[in-house]
């Protein structure tokens, strides 16, 4: 086109980013790439190609990883483990400071290199991906500089084993890698089969800057690599980002092992617009939540929540905005939306959207280039919360819509979802925004922004979006363990029945508790207690899998607990501690009776009990949220959240104690608990009863079923309305409690190695799992 | 979208003020539409720096957007110590504003900038200095810059603007009235500007910089629109702060919105402080994106701008030779 045409069309034209110094670099280095482990590249094996989804040009050839390579990784890791961890905080710091300074150096190189490989627009690596990356590192230097200080009684676990997806290569790594190192561990990551250049390039600098051979090794492959990291006896630690039915694999694979893990799953992230919003912002909203990245997003807003009465006007806008939008090359520096990843993704969308027969689809009229990945920005109205494409995570530039009327109805169907990464809402209400930002079930919600990231700011979801934050303390926190030894679990066998019980007194029967009512089991059967003398103490129901459905039919229905205030809940912890404290004697008692112990450490029992319930009740009221410092005009409020429904099995030792243990924190922070006491001793518990009932605790909240923990454990394990599964039972399979968690990927505390010491156990072990961060975004500025 | 205006072939054809659309009339004044309008800061202020970096224009294409935003310019001067010499000189530049080898080399025809702006004491000056060609003069008026004169003086000087030849007047408009939230104040006093004009056409000066919020700004567009603005201005010039991207981005979907509302579609002038050849491109791309091809034409679109212009004769001869041009090298306006 001559000057004097384009001066009266007006058209953008081509703008590409040269792919030259990143195609030169893969030369250099490969084009046959082998992994990185123990600081060196090792030769290739079987290779696949990895190609540019724009033009399906072959990049470079990946080497699949074996079980064999990921060995040899682990065993580079674990040798390089005692070494790095040993360092001080500063001299790790240096080291990721190293690596935060090499990103930036080679920011262009990364940037480019993420987009042949990936298919994103140029933009998007060089504005957002690769200087989030650099940030991570940053940051990160800054909490390995300060672990030892701010983070006492912590230590780190060992190798890592991380698996990365292919929406944020760079990006992703950087989340695993840094906080890992940042926290003393040494790591095996893989990186997903369509995108392991940067992976590549980022091994290279780690030797630039000396990093430590084995610190950081990266085994290229697919799924089956994955398996192997993720399987392998010596990866400590499993960090996993991508689908949520992998996640789940996960959780089932690592059930048992007591290695812990972290997972980000997927999402259908709602995007809530009310009536008072300003639309054109909410609207060039959606471009960053839905077409970004090609709406290969885990967290984006891909579930559009209109307000009925502005919904045509809304739609009619939004239509018009799609049809500016630009697909294309996405080295070219004027496009908005580059190639989908892989035929196959390309071919999923397709299918997802071909199938829908609901609603109204629209494609975005706009040029879409000939040949290459690519898919158009498409918006379905109309649909309502029953459709497939409601619920199901299409990940592609897919928008779909709805309706709501009222802010509480926007909350139901934002809700109505199994997963909850992140969520946004668009009103120029403060009111409106902070009454509905705590109720949506998400990790991370935006207030009139999307899609913002940071170091500072844990990322991370709830239900079937998985668990653990990365970015911010919370972040480091999934690298570190705590030091306090743990104890063996016993197995207390209570005493046979003597041959002529004594049984003078009137019978006391202990029913279950569920719903601040006594229930009687609903099997029928009963189960006799008897004193080591032989005297008949009581008799406990036999729980079945309906008591322990009623019981959580109880906590669902007390949910209000969790909106309740600090300062209430602490007054009823007190409470309880005072009318526990006015009956000590007789728990003293009660103690000596079941478990034989003397009355110096039967009393010191109820006393450490007492202690305890003052202990969570001071804590009520000072689990602050924080305020994060990230880098925008606004605020990063870190939240904490109560996780929800607790599923509880207590050891058999310290009967009261233990009890009181678990049901403190949980209530304290606003949770629901489903109990099941000491199966030994369970008396100790069910005295509770009336405490409970004198205290102020409203129905529902604490709920005990007392029975065979082996006949308890399974249901509650894969009630899909519990969301955490705390056991520290000596009669529970703890890899068959946690296989079963996967169902909706409940939040485990589990007693791999043992269980904590009740008298001893540190505050903080505790809150970290009656407690999920929620990161609520508010830019600000008028 | 595209027009007429696209096989006219001579430069100075192409810059006829709205001769092919129809004038904003404006509307009744609408105080519920005024009282529902949003404008979310932090979100233009993203919108509008991320814009640079999504779209981008080279080479060949930059030569011509670079050409096309001459000819989109309100070559100004404003200054207490304005002499006819120099408002001639400045007039000479608009009728010429690039060497005409640079644009023979480019393939171009003749260009002009989109209209010469004047105080009133030079518009019969300016009127003279560019006869026999198209280029409109545009006065400021209205007791510019801070419009606190006596009313009735203020719709005079628009008056007596017009019959000493000016095609076009910009008015400001009293920020108190925007302070206050006194809409209908707002709405009659840009209606008799309106009406003062005649046939002459009407950019109201919001001085964005003066009212405080984005929301006065989105508010203030709207009103200005419902009483007939042919253009919406950011700025006199003479503000601390004048024309920036978030400031046009709520000013542009003002006009977007009311066009939706009526069908008129009303034309926008970002002044002051506008005086890179790249931040043209972003400006043209901004309306571009919001706005549509339509608003690329002078008849809705203009820079207020004086040093804008050599920097885009810098760039379009180093387009040329593939050097980088010196200021001396190009004649002042």
């Amino acid at each position: 086109m001559t000057t004097r045409e384009i001066f009266e069309s007006m058209e953008y034209g081509p703008a590409p980013e040269s792919s030259a110094e990143a195609m030169a670099w893969i030369t250099e280095k490969g084009p046959v790439f082998g992994h990185f482990i123990d600081g060196a590249f090792t030769a290739a094996g079987e290779v696949f190609e990895t190609r540019n989804p724009a033009s399906g040009q072959a990049l470079a050839q990946i080497t699949q990883g074996t079980a064999d390579d990921v060995d040899k990784a682990v065993k580079a890791a674990t040798k390089a483990f005692p070494k790095w961890a040993k360092l001080t905080c500063h001299q790790r710091a240096k080291y990721l400071y190293a690596l935060a300074r090499l990103l930036q150096k080679h920011s262009r190189l990364f940037a480019t290199l993420e987009t042949l490989d990936n298919g994103k627009p140029i933009r998007e690596s060089r504005d957002i991906d690769i200087p989030l990356a650099q940030r991570h590192f940053y940051y990160h230097a800054g909490l390995a500089q300060l672990r030892d200080a701010e983070m006492p009684d912590m230590a780190p676990i060992g190798v890592c084993g991380q698996v990365i997806p292919w929406n944020f290569p760079l990006l992703m790594l950087a989340w695993k890698i840094a906080p890992a190192l940042a926290a003393g561990n040494t790591v095996v990551l893989k990186p997903a089969e369509y995108t392991s250049l940067t992976a590549l390039l980022f091994a290279d600098i780690c030797r630039e800057a000396g990093l430590p051979k084995g610190v950081v090794n990266i085994v290229t492959g697919d799924g089956a690599t994955g398996e192997a990291i993720v399987t392998h006896e010596g990866t400590r630690k499993i960090a996993f980002t991508g689908s949520t039915s992998v996640g789940r694999r996960i959780r089932e694979q690592t059930a048992g092992t007591g290695k812990a893990l972290t997972l980000e799953l997927g999402g259908k992230s709602p995007y809530i617009v009310f009536d008072d919003a300003d639309i054109d912002s909410a609207i060039e909203g959606l471009v960053d939540a839905i077409w970004f990245n090609q709406g290969q997003v885990c967290c984006a807003g891909s579930r559009l929540l209109v307000q009925e009465n502005i919904a045509d006007d809304f739609h009619r806008r939004l239509k018009a905005r799609m049809a500016s939008l630009r697909v294309g090359d996405p080295m070219d520096k004027c496009i908005d939306i580059g190639a989908v990843v892989d035929p196959i993704q390309h071919q999923m969308i397709t299918k997802l959207v071909s199938e829908n027969k609901d609603g109204e689809t629209y494609h975005a009229p706009i040029d879409m280039p000939d040949q290459g990945c690519f898919y158009p920005p498409t918006l379905i109205t109309g649909l309502h919360t029953a459709a497939p494409l409601m619920q199901e995570e299409i990940f592609g530039p897919v928008l779909v819509s709805t309706t709501f009327r009222t802010p509480s109805e926007a909350v139901e169907v934002a809700n109505n979802t199994r997963y909850g990464l992140a969520a946004t809402l668009w009103t120029e209400n403060l009111n409106l925004a902070l009454d509905i930002a705590p109720k949506l079930a998400a990790g991370v919600v935006w207030v009139n922004a999307t899609n913002l990231f940071d170091a500072a700011a844990p990322f991370g979801g709830v239900r079937e979006s998985g668990f653990g934050r990365e970015g911010g303390w919370e972040g480091l926190s999934a690298y570190l363990e705590p030091t306090a030894k743990a104890l063996p679990a016993k197995v207390i066998t209570p005493p046979d029945a003597p041959d002529m019980p004594d049984a003078d007194g009137l019978d006391r029967t202990a029913k279950m508790y569920v719903g601040g009512k006594q229930a009687r089991p609903d099997s029928g059967y009963s189960q006799a207690h008897y004193s080591r003398r032989g005297t008949l103490l009581g008799h406990t129901g036999l729980g079945n899998r309906k008591d322990i459905r009623n019981a959580v039919e109880a906590a669902r229905a007390a949910a209000k607990w969790g909106k309740t205030t600090g300062h209430l809940r602490a007054q009823i912890l007190y409470y309880i501690a005072e009318n526990l404290s006015a009956r000590a004697d007789e728990f003293t008692n009660r103690i000596k009776d079941l478990t034989g112990s003397n009355q110096t450490k039967a009393a010191a029992e109820v006393e450490a009990g007492i202690e305890t319930l003052f202990t969570y009740a001071a804590l009520a009221d000072k689990v602050d949220g924080t305020a994060k410092g990230v880098p925008i005009r606004g605020i990063a409020l870190a939240m904490k959240e109560p996780v929800g429904i607790i599923g509880a099995l207590a050891p058999d030792d310290a009967p009261l104690l233990a009890a009181i243990s678990l049901i403190a924190p949980a209530i304290a922070m606003g949770n629901r608990i489903v109990l099941a006491p000491s199966q030994s001793a369970p008396l100790a518990a069910t005295d509770l009863y009336q405490i409970l009932d004198t205290s102020d605790v409203p129905a529902g909240v604490v709920n005990i079923v007392t029975g065979s923990h082996a006949d308890l454990a399974p249901t509650l394990a894969g009630h899909m309305e519990i969301d955490a599964l705390w056991s520290f039972s000596p009669h529970t399979d703890s890899a068959a409690l946690e296989r079963a968690s996967a169902s909706n990927l409940k939040r485990c505390w589990i007693n791999h190695v043992g269980n904590p010491d009740w008298t001893n156990l540190v505050p903080r072990t505790a809150l970290a799992h009656t407690t999920e961060t929620k990161t609520i975004w508010v830019p600000y500025g008028e | 979208m595209t027009d007429t205006l696209h096989h006219v072939s001579t430069a100075t054809a192409d810059q006829l003020p709205q001769v092919h659309l129809p004038r904003n009339d404006g509307m009744d004044l609408d105080l519920d539409w005024v009282a529902n309008v949003q404008a979310n800061t932090s979100a233009i202020e993203r919108r509008a720096a991320t814009l640079p970096g999504r779209r981008s224009v080279k080479k060949t294409h930059q030569a011509a957007w670079l050409a096309k935003a001459i000819t989109l310019i309100d070559l100004t001067t404003l200054a207490g110590d304005d002499t006819p010499g120099r408002v001639r000189r400045l007039c000479a530049k608009a009728r010429q504003p690039v060497r005409a080898d640079i644009l023979d080399a480019l393939g171009l025809p003749a260009i002009t900038t989109g209209a010469v702006c004047v105080y009133h004491d030079m518009i019969e000056t300016a009127v003279d200095a560019l006869q026999g060609t198209n280029i409109p003069v545009a006065a400021v008026s209205t007791g510019f810059p801070a419009g606190l004169s006596p009313f009735h003086l203020r719709v005079k000087e628009i008056e007596e603007s017009v019959a000493a030849g000016a095609a076009e007047i910009d008015i400001v408009i009293s920020r108190r009235h925007v302070l206050t939230g006194n809409w209908q104040a707002l709405y009659d006093e840009m209606r008799e500007f309106r009406a003062a004009c005649g046939e002459a056409h009407v950019k109201a000066i919001l001085a964005t910089g003066e009212l405080g919020t984005l929301r006065n700004v989105a508010k203030a567009s709207l009103v200005c629109m419902m009483a007939g603005a042919d253009f919406i201005k950011t700025s006199t010039g003479k503000e601390s702060v004048n024309a920036t991207l978030p400031v046009s981005l709520t000013m542009i979907r003002a006009i977007r919105a009311f066009e939706a509302r009526t069908g008129f579609k009303v034309g926008y002038k970002p002044a002051g402080g506008i005086s890179k050849a790249k931040d043209s491109l972003v400006y043209l791309s901004l309306m571009k994106e919001e706005l549509g091809n339509r608003w690329l034409q002078p008849d809705l679109f203009r820079f207020g701008a004086s040093s804008l212009l050599g920097d885009i004769e810098r760039q379009l001869e180093h387009h040329v030779t593939g050097a980088y041009s010196a200021s001396y090298r190009h004649g002042i306006g």
